[in-house]
């Protein structure tokens, strides 16, 4: 049982074993509070959503109102902002991240290497709060006049340019908020890249240019492949945020309820809605509906997270 | 189990500053920088300091509930069976207004006049260009562009969207049956901006859009404000004055609970879009000190903190109102059927 052996660590001198024994209930202690603490905020989540739950049932997922005069809630139009948004981002920053990575560990001088890998840790260290206030000042009127106005102007509203195009043009969308979550998450990304194509060994890789393979032939034949389990884990990991965020998208995704119906439509996610309402949400029915989106937002974050651990053991084989 | 949360969170701002005998208090963001600045004024006098979290109306109805603060306060009055509900008794303290700003090029402020049920049209997303007739009936002699209308609201719950909402419920009845009036609503049309500063922008990046704002907000941002038609038949424009007088000529003696919204009220001068910010404290005083401590500090505020208030684009209640309120204290505020605090 875990508890004798708890009691009676292996290989301990004489004189140190309650130390051992203090040491081994401390790490149980810290993981079982981490555990703990998730059940609770999932528990406590449900518990709060129940009300929601139970009033809208399965059409709290399928239904895009979203009337707090009426009380009726659906969160729909929240749950497919947060994934197009997430996903679009991911698109983006993916080969951007990779580019940055493989230039940083392949080509890059070696003096500049180190200063440039520095400034993409502190990129990933900005406030959100700054990338929302940067795209809503900055980016929207930018993007609304040089990419929104030519194409409002040269396509007509029913081919399909403009329909897939079409929208307010002031900037707010899902496609700019896409592109600022994508500029959140890949800074991130960068950094955990390098370091995981750092971790292959230079024989490896020397061996390859060696057989004469180009760089291109190294990274994609060499590199990647070495490091590919690792890659699948930063990629989600990067979604896990850009599905989480919430300022910077608040800002500048146009905050509108219901299904967007184009890539340049406002929208809303999960997280942005929770943050728009909360504060002043006085009616229980509001406040329970507010709850139970946070708590989808906890169960779309761990199945990406599951599916991630499946892509790994799949991965494995 | 979300009140005890509330308390949680609550009980974790006070421990932080339980020192001193300070007031506690939650609520309104829009009515902060004045108790923030009356705060300061009445600490150099008197040494009692408050304690305001700035969390938002319906943060701040939640935390009187819980007990966690001396008072809450929301731009938004309970109505008067839910006071009595929760043994709640409120006031208002300062006056604001909501303006309607807008971005057409060649428009000078104010120059452009809606009415309320217009207003509503152009919410209601019926109205889609500024040359269209009903605008153009409206302000003869001005020359509206041919663009499409942007509508721009408040992305996150507000007080500035309930009395927004409120007014084009009163005025526009199409948008009372279909939409209604709350602190956020399900928005016709449009896109919606975070804050003051998220509709203002979003406004004045792109042309045609009309959204609507604080007027402490629209003032210090010049911004092209429209005219609107009070209750009257006159066009006013958005000046302290004019919330004044909307203020004053409220009925505040048949209003039961003070559950009143400045909104269309008949003077020729009053502003439409006008409301007040609201304190709320429980009746019965369980800790009559500091009960009587809240009541001395809005005394001071409402003898001595009309000009910071004005000075931050606030407009203080008329004085006969003030008198009035303040004589209502001793009655309502109580701790074992006795006054907590009596107002000279």
């Amino acid at each position: 049982m875990a508890t004798t052996e708890l009691a009676s660590p292996k290989g301990a001198p004489p004189g140190h074993a309650l130390g051992e024994v203090i040491f081994r209930y401390a790490c149980l202690g810290a993981a079982t509070f981490l555990l703990a603490a998730l059940g609770g905020v999932v528990v406590s989540l449900f518990i709060g959503g129940l009300p929601a739950f139970r009033e809208f049932g399965f059409g709290f997922l399928t239904s895009t109102t979203w009337n707090p005069v009426n009380e009726v809630y659906g969160a729909a139009g929240p749950i497919v902002g947060t994934l197009i948004t997430s996903f679009l981002s991911l698109l983006v920053a993916l080969p951007l991240a990779l580019g940055v990575s493989v230039f940083l560990v392949e080509f890059c001088p070696p003096r500049l290497s180190r200063p440039i890998a520095i400034a993409v840790e502190l990129l990933a260290g900005i406030p959100s709060i700054v990338y929302g206030m940067w795209g809503l000042f900055v980016l929207a009127p930018w993007f609304a006049k040089h990419v929104q106005m030519p194409i409002a102007m040269d396509f007509a509203p029913d081919s399909l340019v403009g329909k897939i195009f079409s929208g307010t043009p002031n900037g707010a969308n899902i496609f700019t908020a896409s592109l600022i979550l994508a500029i959140m998450i890949l800074p991130y990304m960068a950094a955990v890249f390098r370091e995981l194509f750092l971790t292959v060994p230079p024989q490896v890789r020397e061996a390859a240019y060696g057989l004469g393979c180009t760089p291109f032939e190294v990274i994609k034949a060499v590199v990647i492949p070495y490091v590919r389990r690792g890659m699948i884990g930063v990629i989600m990991l990067g979604l896990g945020r850009a599905l989480g965020e919430t300022m910077a998208v608040t800002f500048i995704i146009g905050n509108s309820h219901g299904f967007p119906h184009s890539l340049f439509d406002s929208g809303s996610t999960i997280a942005s809605t929770v943050a728009n309402e909360f504060a002043e949400a006085t009616s229980d029915m509001h406040t329970s509906a507010l709850i139970a989106l946070g708590f989808l937002l906890f169960v779309i974050t761990f199945i990406v997270l599951a599916v991630a651990r499946l892509l790994l053991r799949e991965a494995k084989v | 189990m979300f009140k005890t949360f509330v308390a949680a969170i609550g009980g974790l701002a006070i421990a932080s500053t339980a020192a001193a005998a300070d007031i506690s208090g939650a609520g309104a963001t829009f009515p902060a920088p004045v108790y923030a600045k009356w705060a300061e004024a009445y600490k150099a006098q008197t040494g009692v300091g408050l304690n305001y979290q700035a969390i938002g109306s319906g943060g701040g109805i939640k935390q009187i509930k819980a007990k966690t603060v001396d008072f809450g306060a929301s731009d938004k009055p309970l109505k008067p069976d839910e006071l009595a509900a929760a043994g709640l008794y409120q006031f208002p303290t300062v006056v604001g207004g909501v303006v309607p700003v807008m971005n057409l090029p060649g428009v000078a402020p104010g120059q452009i006049k809606l009415s309320g049920a217009l207003l509503g049209d152009i919410f209601l997303g019926k109205v889609t260009k500024w040359n269209a007739p009903e605008i153009a009936a409206l302000n003869k002699g001005v020359p509206l562009p041919n663009l499409p209308i942007t509508v721009v609201h408040r992305s996150d719950g507000s007080g500035t969207s309930f009395l927004f909402t409120s007014y084009l419920a009163m005025k526009n009845a199409e948008w009372g049956s279909k939409v209604g009036a709350s602190d956020s609503v399900q928005w016709p049309t449009g896109l919606g901006g975070k804050g003051n500063d998220g509709v203002s922008a979003f406004v004045k990046q792109t042309a045609g859009a009309i959204g609507y704002v604080e007027y402490a907000y629209a003032k210090q941002n010049h911004s092209t404000f429209a005219s609107m038609q009070n209750k009257a038949g006159k066009f006013v424009q958005p000046t302290a004055a004019a919330f004044g007088a909307a203020a004053a000529s409220a009925p505040w003696l048949k209003s039961p609970g003070n559950y009143i919204l400045l909104l269309d009220q008949p003077s020729a001068s009053a502003w439409p879009i006008t409301g007040a910010t609201f304190i709320l404290m429980y009746r019965n005083q369980e800790n009559p000190a500091n009960g009587a401590q809240v009541l001395k500090f809005f005394e001071w505020g409402y003898n001595k903190g009309d000009a910071l208030a004005a000075s931050l684009d606030y407009v203080p209640l008329p004085a006969n109102v003030k008198g009035l309120l303040k004589k209502q204290w001793a009655k309502s505020i109580t701790a074992g059927g006795k006054p907590v605090y009596v107002a000279k």
